[in-house]
Formats: structure tokens, C-alpha cells, sequence
């Protein structure tokens, strides 16, 4: 599962977080190269795509477990679309969802724009610590295999707001387009959910 | 001479459309004019007050509010609205429901020039937005105009806009 420089690789990462999720796990990827990871794990009306809005995955996270406090919520996104939203980790730190976790996809990269360094690049910016100074309590360091599968596990009954950062590869693999009509995609959530689309 | 009638108590009358409406999040960035209903906000068991940075995270709140089966308002005061026009493609494409409040400045009698410029382009950016524009100058036409505002955005999915003139808000006090 790991790449060339040791670090996990982004599909299978995804496939990993997203298998076995049961009826109960709503999923949030941010603009970009995680709607296309997503896409490929597997298509599920209980994904919410996001093919523009960058920097509001994790907001329509908590506006959504808000919702559905019975249900679990992963935003998943890269590392480019979460620093564009920054301020949503901490207005999630506020509300302390119990039901939300926030996984970052960290590649040091804009892969959809180039591969330009981003501000975690080398050690820039330290996400963790940014979602720890927020308020997130549980904050997940996933760099190998078996932490990947800690959070997977983790993923399967959530107990507060969890904070994730996945380092990934910088890789670019080919893209998987879902369906890109956001009345499509917010209807057959909805319908999945059991509310008139 | 009669005594004058008391003041309407708008901010109040906001919170019982919201109410009416079934509104059970409320995200908003702080604003003297919206104080006292997100007061009464903070003081409902049944509404989540979300603070917010910025207003933008505001619609994407009620984005996934909405995917999750619950109606959400977004308050904020004009300045605000600058900060959520990209955000504002998502109510756009997918359709979201949105309704937003907004509390006007740079208007009437506003010391702060630097208030002056985007609350000037409020009315045109919004409609470009493919937003309803309505506007309150009197407290006795809030919740008439705050109620035309609800069923337009959550009858139809739409997303609409409440403007609180700053001649309604009152201008803010610079020296204490």
C-alpha cells in the first residue's frame, strides 16, 4: 500500500477508510483530489462530492452532523483545500461534534493545479497542532499501514471530534469523475437518508 | 396627546418567524445589530448557535445542514457578505436552501467610512448571486418581509436574503 517514498498511497488509503462502512457513515471529500479518491473506492449515495466550495468540506461536515447526530460524518480532503478553510477547525473545536471526524489527505501538494508546494510542504505548517490548539482532543498521526487501520477502526464509533492527518504520496493517479450535478447529489443524499429529496 | 406605543421589538419578532420555520441552526459572526436575537438564539435549547470565523463556513452550514435533514439561517452583517460569494456557488449549483440575515452598514449616518464600500455593493452582489433581496427601513415590516424571505428559500430551495437597514439597527454609538 506504500508508495515509492514510503508514504501511504492516496486510492488505497481512501478504499481502506471507507470499506465495510455500513448504512451509518455520511462522507464529506473536499474539491478536488479527494472526490476523485472517493469515486473510486466506490460510488455510495451517502457520499457528498464536492466539486467546487473550496475550503468548505469540513463546514458542511459539522452543518451536517449537527443534522444527524446519529449518524457518523468523515470529511475527508487534501491538505491545500483544508488550509483554505482553516477557521472551520475552529468552529468545530467549539461545538465538539461527537459524531464528525476531519481526516486530512496530506501530500505537500496542489495536485489538481501542478504539484505546487503547499504550506505543510517539508514540514511547513503542522496541521495536528493547528487541530489540537482548535480543540480536537483526539488527533491521529496516520504515516503507515497500521496507523491507517487504527483509524479506520477508530472511524467505526466515534466518541468526539477526531482530527486526522494522512500523509500521502504525492502522487497523481488517473482521475475518477462521479456525477457532477449538485441537485443529483443532494437529492439522492437526502433520499438515503429517508428525507424528500 | 397619546403616549408614544412602545417600540416593536424586531429582533424578537425575527426569532419567532425563525421559529415558525423550524430553524435548529443558526450560524453567525458576532454583530451589535444582530446581539439580541443571537441572544435568544444562545438562550434556545432547540437551536445550535454555531459562531463562526467567517461568514462563508455560514453556507456551508447550512449546506450540510440541509443534506442532513435540518433548516439553518446565516447572520451576519454586510460586510459579511464580501466573504461568501465563491461559497455562495454551492448554494447555487446544488440548490441549497439559504436564508441570510444581514445587518447593514455604511449606510446612514455610519462614522466608519471604511464600512462604506461594501455596503454599498450588498444589493448588486447578492442579485448576482441569484439571491431575493428584501429589505426592512421600519421595525412594524420585519417579520412580514423576515416570513416572505422563509417561504421563498424553503419552499423552493432558493436562497434569499433579509437586509436590516442601518436606519432600522440604529447608528453605533463611538464614544462611551
Amino acid at each position: 500500500m506504500s508508495g515509492p517514498a514510503g508514504k501511504l498511497e492516496r486510492r488505497a488509503a481512501m478504499a481502506a477508510l471507507v470499506a465495510d462502512r455500513g448504512d451509518d457513515l455520511l462522507v464529506v471529500p473536499g474539491l478536488g483530489s479527494t472526490t476523485w479518491d472517493l469515486a473510486a473506492a466506490g460510488d455510495n449515495d451517502r457520499n457528498f462530492y464536492l466539486w467546487g466550495a473550496m475550503g468548505g468540506a469540513a463546514m458542511i461536515g459539522l452543518g451536517l452532523a449537527l443534522a444527524q447526530p446519529d449518524k457518523r460524518v468523515a470529511v475527508i480532503t487534501g491538505d491545500g483545500e483544508m488550509l483554505m478553510g482553516m477557521g472551520a477547525l475552529a468552529t468545530i473545536g467549539i461545538q465538539q461534534p461527537k459524531n464528525l471526524a476531519v481526516i486530512v489527505f496530506d501530500n505537500g501538494v496542489y495536485g489538481e493545479t501542478g504539484m505546487q508546494p503547499s504550506h505543510t510542504h517539508d514540514g511547513g505548517v503542522d496541521l495536528i497542532g493547528v487541530a489540537r490548539g482548535c480543540g480536537f482532543a483526539d488527533c491521529l498521526e496516520v504515516k503507515d499501514e497500521p496507523a491507517l487501520a487504527g483509524l479506520a477502526a477508530r472511524l467505526k464509533s466515534l466518541s468526539g471530534p477526531l482530527f486526522a492527518h494522512v500523509a500521502i504520496e504525492a502522487s497523481d493517479p488517473p482521475r475518477v469523475l462521479p456525477e457532477r450535478d449538485g441537485t443529483v447529489l443532494k437529492g439522492r443524499f437526502r433520499a438515503a437518508l429517508g428525507l424528500k429529496a | 396627546m397619546n403616549a408614544p406605543a412602545p417600540a416593536i421589538d424586531w429582533p424578537q419578532r425575527l426569532y419567532t418567524t425563525l421559529k415558525r420555520a423550524g430553524i435548529r441552526q443558526v450560524g453567525y459572526v458576532p454583530d451589535a445589530g444582530h446581539a439580541r436575537l443571537i441572544d435568544l438564539c444562545r438562550a434556545d435549547p432547540d437551536i445550535r448557535d454555531v459562531v463562526l470565523t467567517t461568514e462563508e463556513e455560514g453556507v456551508a452550514l447550512a449546506a450540510g445542514a440541509w443534506l442532513g435533514g435540518q433548516r439553518a439561517v446565516l447572520l451576519m452583517q454586510s460586510s459579511g457578505v464580501g466573504n461568501c460569494i465563491n461559497m455562495l456557488s454551492l448554494a447555487r449549483a446544488c440548490r441549497f436552501p439559504l436564508l441570510m440575515m444581514i445587518t447593514m452598514r455604511g449606510e446612514w449616518e455610519e462614522f466608519n467610512p471604511w464600512q462604506q464600500p461594501m455596503g454599498s455593493i450588498v444589493d448588486p452582489v447578492l442579485k448576482l448571486c441569484e439571491a431575493e433581496i428584501y429589505r426592512a427601513g421600519k421595525a412594524d415590516e420585519v417579520e412580514g418581509l423576515a416570513e416572505r424571505a422563509v417561504q421563498h428559500v424553503f419552499g423552493d430551495e432558493r436562497i434569499a436574503a433579509l437586509l436590516l437597514s442601518q436606519q432600522l439597527i440604529g447608528k453605533k454609538v463611538w464614544t462611551k
